[in-house]
């Protein structure tokens, strides 16, 4: 459907549009004009991303001397195509609407691991040893030199995709990361180079947080994106933690004994290269007393990881004079590590500022805090002197120096955790040193400073007004919408006792009681056998994950439920967790019907959806609190409160909030989906733990669903199902209108140009 | 029905093509030939065929703004034909049930038997035929329904077409047993390896376990006997039993072939670096990590208290068996479903054929492009928002229940079910008396037998014994039966002749009902008809259950009753809805009929 907002022409690639998507759009164009950052609320299941898409797209479209580019930013690689698939959708529609005047270069970007086609190096294990395996082809000596021996082996899709130079463009249309590489191999170019050459260029691009956010990668891709563009934060509750992520470094053994064998190994170069090609090494040092850290224009097949520092953060002038030399640098890094490696030796708990931690770090070893915060830079160029390919090797030295320059640069913001143990198994010693960040605002502001808008948006970011203060930023838009119920989709109940009447929880003493895992189990057994397609259970962690479901292997329980539906299990193993979700979906697909184990904090409950035959039921085995005695949390708060006035109990309520929400909330896609949720814990009838849960939830959850048995809550599932199969009139239920056609909306956007006119 | 001097004679326009305006006249029609004279005599277009050369007729669909056209085609190739409008829909039915008579008596170069009315190209028909021919249960039904007359030939297929449509593209879609969702590992090995896997089993190792598999292929038999190999594999399950990694570790440090049974599945590990390029992109979790650029070597918060506690890795985790691979592993296996044809044999074959069929696997993943392209589709129709937009054809696979006997299975279980309900429910049966009440009317009835004494004598307690053992035991010899072994049914007890009927007419039932419900409501002469037959041929099976359920001895005749009494309510739903419809509609006609 095609209609006005205000000025704007929208083109919506369906027939109907959900009131709530419209006054989103409504929003989103407000902030939009005032070239103001927004923070916007809607629940999921009410088709945010597509409303976003089609808004921002028919924006540009409409103004097309001044086209806005729009940086859409996932949090994960799937979503990012599912976005991806999303705009095509929308491209089609406003292609076959406009013509061809409405094409875009719309493409994802993601590392080279998931983008590389030369099938010698896209076949390692990891992302780092593939962005090493490209190196080793692409570095520019290597190139040099094979131009003088073809023996030495360069990649065939980097020369052909330099060979052709400004010739090698994507035409218009939209690429995901498959169609990019397919494109690839049929032109025979580089896709990742190709990709991020086209970044600058494009009108659309997705691609993980990371890639703004944190300034190792922002750096080298995101650092020639115009003041024109709209960025957008899409499931953005997490965002907080993502930036402080990002600025965060932890160093443990292993990383030190990384280090010092990286340090000799770097030495011996140093040797070889003296011996062989001493013009090098000055050659370096001469341009360290010109204050060039960095070559300035590199070639692009040398670009690395870039200074952990934010940009501004980083000094402009010439390194000090007692690392330039390279045998003095490295004397510095065997100090640094030496230093670190007695302050993990500490059997108690120490915390402390950055500040006291360089003071003590000049005193001991005499390491001043601007040459720490030179460290990565230097290594950096070292490590390009000394012609190093296989980077993934020097991980450990890298973390290191990423340690010492975040540790020289800010003074606030930041705490040095050592703990000897981690907490939760004090039994076993792992001693850590953390560098935490504690304020996300950090990492964010320079986004907020350079691009005319930021939109911030999730199905749950209440409450709203502690995302401004988190970020620290002023929201010229920040609203909040509801979800207008066609029906009642989600049944939402909170199961107490066990099919025997006993109460059932996770808390500590009731976790290893048979009787409780027998409960927990006979609930899942009966519901298998009324519930359709698939169910999702979520348990409080993977130990108690594995503990039960042994314990339902050994008393055949599962054997009961595989009669029934098929079980899928998440382990530690990214891997084999795809595949068993791939083939849950195929299982759901196929009318097979599946069971979907997963960890309420894992990987699978941050990102799959389990929307409609995906995700009938789902089972919250216990409540999953956050563990709060965490010292890194416990800082966090701490600098919250002082320096942003954020209460604890309010910060953790945001937390729960979160976690319920990504456990619960994914599954519903549409007004159409329908799902269950069961809450199964005697702790969840309690009223404070209970309004943890997302608004839209809590709205549903009656009374009478608050205290229920297992023969009662099947009951339940089994009227709930039955009365969700049944058609039902999609425009409007009990007055309320829930789905606008075409009409509808002119009559709305009529009615407001009223408004304004009166 | 139809003599041969029938005739019917109707306005229509005759037409050459659909869209064009048409030449008023008048249709007549016999069983043998139609004439069509135009109302202008000039026009010239005065038609007289003989049916014979008609090889079908088409008609439009029933709709207000639609025109009621009856298109009969000639035979040879091509779609051209006479083409008439009619006035109204009930005239052209009315000729169009005509035509189909008068098609009936003129058949094609007469097939095999009688197939009907020939208005069938020959690739159809054939098509047909050999679906019939593979078949037997659809041959029988057809004999049974179309020959009898009670359904034409149309309106058997008509219920078929995507078996007729699909029957080229799908003709290895008959289905296999696929494997038991139940793990092998619920059978506990014991120490010596005593336990013998029977062979729809060791299927199912191989698939689970490729390095099993390969570890077969080359031990066996040239290093080690086939009995010696399974024993081997028993104790290495025996030892993962145990749940002992430190002794599975010093066993397999002894053994070498042993130890190709304890270690993680290097197959495995390879197959799933294959099958990860292949997942759906929407899911990809190892991309995320390929993409994570904090999250690798130490940065970000480990301890957090948001994450999770990775347990550390040891030299032994190569020989824990962990249970939630084998969860999915086995889940995987069941999802893809027996390949294999060979169901008994040696073992060696099977794993001979099994491992030539993961060849022809590998050989067609390297065709990607297609799957791409699928895949792609799917994440697209995945991202759309249905109720924004009109529905597209749901793309479910169509539900196709082997057998009929699948849901016998289930009654079985009802049945079951019902037997204890109604034990549990004598057991409850809810005295309203109190103690006094009952006190005052034992001593009343004892007073009573003093007085009078009793009439009949006292039985022997054995005798009662023996009856009520020989009452009771049909119930509960079934039940003992039924709990004991899943595989036994009740249809496996009784006489394969009462068996057979059984499931006949639970498929005739079936078939005549489908026709039956889809007929409504009524709209044509031809449904109304259609309806009585069918409602007829109902009839007559009210009696052959009847007899069939006299046929057997006693002890099987509450089976029986408990299987025949959801046909029975099927059809008398069917009745009664067929005697409310003609009600309703005698009704209206009668309103009709006063105004």
């Amino acid at each position: 459907m095609k209609f006005q907002i205000e000025d704007i022409t929208v083109y919506f690639p369906y027939d109907n549009i959900y009131p709530e998507q419209y006054s989103y759009m409504v929003e989103l164009k407000r902030a939009l004009d005032a070239k103001g950052h927004c923070l916007l609320e809607m629940p999921t299941g009410t088709g945010k991303t597509i409303a976003l898409l089609s808004l921002i797209t028919s924006y540009a479209l409409s103004k097309p001397s001044n086209p806005i580019k729009l940086i859409y930013c996932t949090r994960t690689v799937h979503e990012m195509e599912k976005t991806l698939a999303e705009l095509k959708v929308l491209h089609d529609y406003q292609v076959f609407h406009l013509g061809p005047s409405a094409r875009l270069l719309a493409l994802g970007l993601s590392s080279r691991k998931n983008l590389c086609i030369n099938p010698a190096v896209v076949s390692a294990e990891n992302r780092d040893s593939v962005d090493a395996g490209c190196r080793k082809l692409t570095a520019s000596w290597v190139r040099a030199l094979a131009v003088e021996n073809p023996n030495i082996p360069t990649c065939s899709f980097f020369e052909d995709y330099e060979k052709s130079g400004s010739e090698a463009i994507l035409p218009p249309g939209v690429y995901t990361l498959q169609d990019l590489r397919a494109f690839g191999k049929q032109k025979g170019w580089c896709p990742y180079f190709l990709a991020r050459h086209m970044v600058q260029f494009a009108n659309v691009v997705v691609y993980s947080y990371q890639y703004l956010l944190d300034p190792k990668v922002a750096g080298i891709i995101s650092k020639e994106m115009q003041r024109e563009s709209v960025v957008v934060f899409d499931e953005a509750h997490n965002i907080d933690n993502v930036c402080i992520e990002a600025l965060s470094v932890s160093v443990r053994r292993q990383t030190l004994e990384g280090a010092t064998r990286n340090i000799s190994r770097m030495s011996q170069e140093i040797e070889r290269f003296k011996a062989t090609d001493a013009g090098k090494l000055r050659a370096e040092y001469n341009r360290l007393v010109e204050g060039l850290a960095q070559r300035g224009n590199l070639p692009i097949g040398d670009t690395w990881l870039s200074n952990p520092a934010l940009p501004e953060d980083i000094l402009k002038e010439a390194v000090p004079g007692n690392i330039r030399r390279a045998e003095h640098f490295l004397s510095v890094l065997r100090r640094l590590v030496q230093y670190i490696k007695s302050r993990l030796q500490s059997e108690n708990f120490e915390k402390e500022s950055p500040v006291s931690f360089v003071a003590s770090l000049n005193q001991q070893v005499g390491l001043d805090q601007k040459t720490l915060k030179f460290c990565y830079d230097r290594l950096h160029s070292l490590m390009m002197t000394l012609e190093i390919t296989d980077t993934d090797e020097f991980l450990s030295i890298q973390t290191i120096c990423d340690f010492a320059t975040l540790v020289g640069t800010y003074a606030r913001g930041f705490s040095i955790i050592i703990e000897p143990y981690d907490e939760r198994m004090p039994h076993i010693p792992d001693p850590i040193l953390q560098l935490s960040c504690h304020d996300a605002s950090l990492a964010i502001r320079p986004l907020f400073e350079r691009f005319q808008t930021v939109v911030i948006t999730s199905g749950t970011l209440s409450p709203i007004d502690l995302y401004p203060r988190l970020l620290n930023f002023n929201p010229v838009v920040c609203r909040s919408f509801t979800m207008s119920f066609t029906r009642d989709c989600i049944c939402p109940m909170v199961l107490t006792r066990g099919s025997d009447q006993l109460p059932v929880s996770t808390k500590y003493d009731m976790r290893s009681d048979p009787g409780v895992a027998r409960n927990y189990g006979r609930l899942l057994l009966e519901m298998v056998s009324v519930v359709p397609d698939g169910i999702v259970c979520f348990f409080v962690s993977y130990s108690y994950m594995d503990a039960i479901v042994n314990t339902w292997n050994e008393t055949g329980i599962l054997k009961d439920i595989m009669q029934h539906k098929l079980v899928f299990i998440e382990t530690q193993d990214v891997v084999e967790t795809t595949l068993a979700l791939d083939n849950y979906r195929k299982a759901c697909d196929c009318g097979r019907g599946a069971v979907f184990f997963s960890v309420a904090r894992g990987k699978v409950a941050e990102g799959i959806d389990f929307d409609r035959h995906y995700g009938r039921l789902v089972i919250m085995y216990g409540v999953p609190f956050q563990y709060t005695l965490s010292k890194i949390l416990l800082a966090r708060l701490e600098y919250l409160r002082d320096t942003f006035q954020i209460k604890e109990g309010e910060f953790l309520t945001l937390m729960l909030l979160r976690q319920a929400a990504q456990c619960v909330g994914r599954v519903i896609r549409s007004k159409a989906d329908y799902g269950m949720m069961i809450f199964a814990d005697k702790r969840y009838s309690r009223h404070d733990k209970r309004s943890k849960l997302p608004g839209w939830i809590l709205s549903h959850l009656r009374d009478a669903y608050l205290n229920l048995s297992t023969d009662m809550a099947l009951h339940i599932a089994r009227e709930f199902l039955r009365k969700m199969a049944q058609p039902y009139d999609k425009t409007s239920a009990s007055g309320k209108r829930t789905l606008l056609s075409q009409e509808d909306v002119e009559k709305m956007s009529n009615a407001g140009a009223d408004e304004t006119v009166f | 029905m139809g003599s041969g001097g029938e005739m019917l004679v109707k306005r229509a326009k005759y037409k050459v093509s659909p869209k064009a305006p048409g030449n008023p006249g008048v249709l007549k029609m016999t069983m043998d030939e139609f004439v069509f004279a135009p109302n202008d005599p000039t026009s010239g277009t005065k038609l007289r065929v003989r049916f014979n050369s008609i090889k079908a007729h088409r008609v439009t669909k029933e709709g207000s703004s639609k025109q009621a056209l009856l298109n009969l085609l000639k035979k040879g190739e091509g779609s051209e034909g006479y083409i008439f409008e009619f006035e109204n829909f009930s005239d052209r039915d009315m000729c169009r049930d005509f035509v189909t008579k008068a098609l009936e008596k003129h058949p094609d170069v007469p097939k095999k038997d009688s197939e009907g009315p020939a208005q069938l190209s020959s690739e159809e028909m054939e098509r047909r035929i050999k679906l019939l021919q593979e078949d037997s249960e659809l041959m029988k039904l057809h004999k049974q329904l179309v020959i009898g007359k009670i359904l034409t030939e149309d309106e058997f297929w008509a219920t078929r077409k995507k078996l007729l449509d699909g029957g080229n593209k799908r003709s290895s879609s008959t289905q296999r047993v696929g494997f038991k969702s139940a793990m092998i590992s619920d059978i506990k090995p014991l120490t010596d390896g005593r336990v013998m896997y029977i062979y729809c089993e060791i299927c199912q190792i191989f698939a689970e376990k490729p390095a099993v598999h390969q570890a077969f292929l080359t031990y066996v038999p040239k290093r080690m006997s086939e009995k010696d190999f399974w024993t081997k594999y028993c104790r290495a399950e025996y030892l993962h039993s145990t749940k002992n990694a430190i002794a599975a570790a010093a066993e397999a440090a002894e053994d070498e072939q042993l130890a190709v049974f304890l270690k993680q599945d290097y197959i495995l590990a390879s197959e799933a670096r294959r099958k990860i390029r292949k997942v759906d992109p929407t899911l990809d979790m190892e991309a995320d990590q390929g993409d994570d650029y904090t999250h690798l070597p130490d940065h970000g918060n480990p301890r957090d208290g948001n994450k999770e506690v990775a347990e550390s890795q040891t030299h032994y985790d190569q020989y824990k068996r962990n249970l939630s691979q084998d969860l999915n592993r086995h889940a995987a296996v069941v999802l893809e479903g027996r390949a294999l044809d060979v169901v008994i044999g040696d073992t060696r074959i099977v794993a001979e054929a099994l491992a030539r069929m993961k060849k022809v696997e590998l050989a067609n993943d390297t065709t990607e492009m297609n799957d791409n392209q699928e895949r792609l589709n799917r994440v697209c129709r995945m991202t759309e928002i249905e109720d924004l937009q009109a529905p597209r054809e749901p793309p479910v696979a169509p539900l196709c229940i082997k057998d009929p006997r699948d849901y016998f299975y289930s009654q079985q279980a009802n049945a079951l079910n019902s037997l204890g309900d109604t034990a549990v429910g004598a057991r409850h049966v809810n005295c309203h008396i109190n103690t006094q009440e009952a006190y005052s009317s034992l001593r009343e009835s004892m007073s009573d037998i003093k007085s009078v004494g009793l009439q009949t004598s006292i039985i022997k307690a054995e005798v009662a014994f023996k009856v009520l053992a020989s009452l009771t035991h049909s119930i509960s010899s079934t039940k003992y039966n039924l709990g004991g072994n899943n595989r036994e049914t009740v249809l496996d007890r009784l006489p394969s002749k009462t068996k057979e009927d059984l499931l006949n007419h639970w498929t005739s039932i079936q078939e005549l009902l489908k026709h039956f419900w889809s007929s409504y409501p009524i709209t044509t002469e031809h449904l109304s008809v259609k309806v009585d037959r069918l409602k007829d041929a109902m009839a007559q099976i009210y009696p052959k259950l009847q007899q069939i359920k006299e046929s057997v001895p006693s002890d099987l005749r509450h089976q029986i009753s408990l299987l025949v009494q959801p046909m029975v309510q099927a059809l008398d739903a069917a009745f009664a809805h067929y005697d409310a419809n003609l009600q309703k509609r005698r009704a209206k006609s009668g309103l009709n009929g006063t105004i």
